[in-house]
């Protein structure tokens, strides 16, 4: 080793880039755009469910701050995933007016930003409510942007279906940041998801096969076909639908929300046999379409019917 | 002769109004978790110090 060549290298002028790195153009709204934001909606949402259907008292404050930390986690979780698909975002359609590829926010910025996010939304979440709710929120960062983000969704088409663990999650930190464990209730919303993920973004991917294509990433449209895509999508979806029933069937919620899943279901199952029945044309696009736009629908009225139904319970209207 | 002495960076007024929305979405971040220990401080009481699995 010589520090003699060492420091003669470190005594070369810098490129000039390097040597004057531009200020950065980053503005509020790319930050934000960096935590994904609408994804956050429904991890806020569901994790605010798991939260209210929870037995035991959790003081507003104290639910607040659980539901703040998911969220930043979520965000965390969205601004490293930004980080590390830098890259494929800008080949992308849909993804290349991210603030990465579009040049307003440095990579760098953007690993910064996420790290300081999940570290911070970790520690908070284990002091401030519960050190089970902690791990479990670290766990799904950890899951999302190590497992899903930089091995599987660029080696397997079961990408989403594997790291949709991540996006099941939320409800179970809310449940958890109330009674500091874990049971049925919770396993159950978690399974819900969990089956809800591959019908939601292969429906998408349907649409956008030719972005993942160019992209390089082994999408099921894009490894196996669009055919074997739907037919997929439809087995998923009959799993789904009676899995959306399980909180009744287990009595962990009632006749309420049992009829809004049993009706959410069929509707799903319908549209999910339109897709697979219509393949080629508008009416193909138009059906995976609708696939898509039903199916954020479904997870949102689902969850929201399980806190409704149990809203009602608490004050004596059992359904 | 002395050598010309740089000027450094120069920030365009749209850059520079980008900094100080960044610095104030900062100090409002901070503010909201100074607030929040301090009020969470409140509610828990000697509490604050348990933490249960």
């Amino acid at each position: 080793m010589s520090l003699v060549s060492e420091g003669a290298d470190l005594a070369r002028p810098l490129p000039a880039d390097l040597a004057r790195p531009q200020p950065s153009l980053a503005g509020v709204d790319d930050y934000i755009a960096l935590m994904k934001p609408r994804v956050m909606s429904l991890v806020v949402f569901t994790a605010l469910v798991g939260l209210l259907v929870a037995p035991g008292h959790l003081h507003p404050v104290i639910g607040f701050t659980a539901l703040l930390c998911i969220a930043v986690g979520a965000g965390a979780s969205g601004a490293l995933n930004m980080w590390y698909d830098a890259d494929i975002d800008a080949i992308m359609t849909r993804t290349v007016n991210r603030p990465i590829p579009a040049g307003r926010v440095l990579p760098g910025e953007a690993l910064a930003f996420g790290l300081m996010l999940a570290v911070g939304s970790v520690v908070v979440l284990g002091l401030l409510v519960n050190t089970l709710a902690g791990v479990l929120l670290a766990a799904t960062i950890a899951f999302y942007v190590l497992v899903y983000t930089m091995w599987l969704k660029r080696s397997t088409p079961q990408n989403i279906v594997i790291g949709g663990a991540a996006g099941a999650f939320p409800p179970m930190i809310g449940w958890a940041a109330v009674t500091g464990d874990v049971s049925l209730a919770p396993v159950l919303m978690f399974l819900i998801i969990f089956l809800w993920t591959p019908p939601h973004f292969w429906a998408l991917a349907l649409l956008k096969s030719d972005d993942y294509a160019r992209a390089g990433i082994p999408m099921l449209p894009v490894v196996a076909g669009h055919d074997e895509t739907r037919r997929q999508i439809l087995l998923y979806t009959l799993v789904l639908a009676p899995a959306g029933l399980a909180p009744t069937l287990f009595g962990f919620a009632g006749l309420l929300y049992g009829a809004v899943a049993l009706i959410c279901g069929a509707m799903m199952v319908m549209l999910a046999w339109r897709v697979y029945r219509d393949r080629t044309g508008p009416a193909a696009a138009s059906a995976a379409g609708k696939l898509f736009a039903f199916s954020l629908l479904y997870v949102f009225v689902l969850f929201a019917a399980l806190a409704a139904d149990n809203l009602l319970s608490c004050f004596g209207f059992a359904s | 002769m002395n050598a010309p002495i740089e000027d450094g960076i120069v920030l365009t007024e749209e850059q520079k109004r980008r900094r100080r929305a960044r610095s104030i979405a900062i100090a409002l971040s901070l503010g909201v978790l100074v607030v929040l220990f301090y009020v969470v401080t409140l509610i828990k009481g000697p509490a604050v110090l348990v933490r249960p699995m």
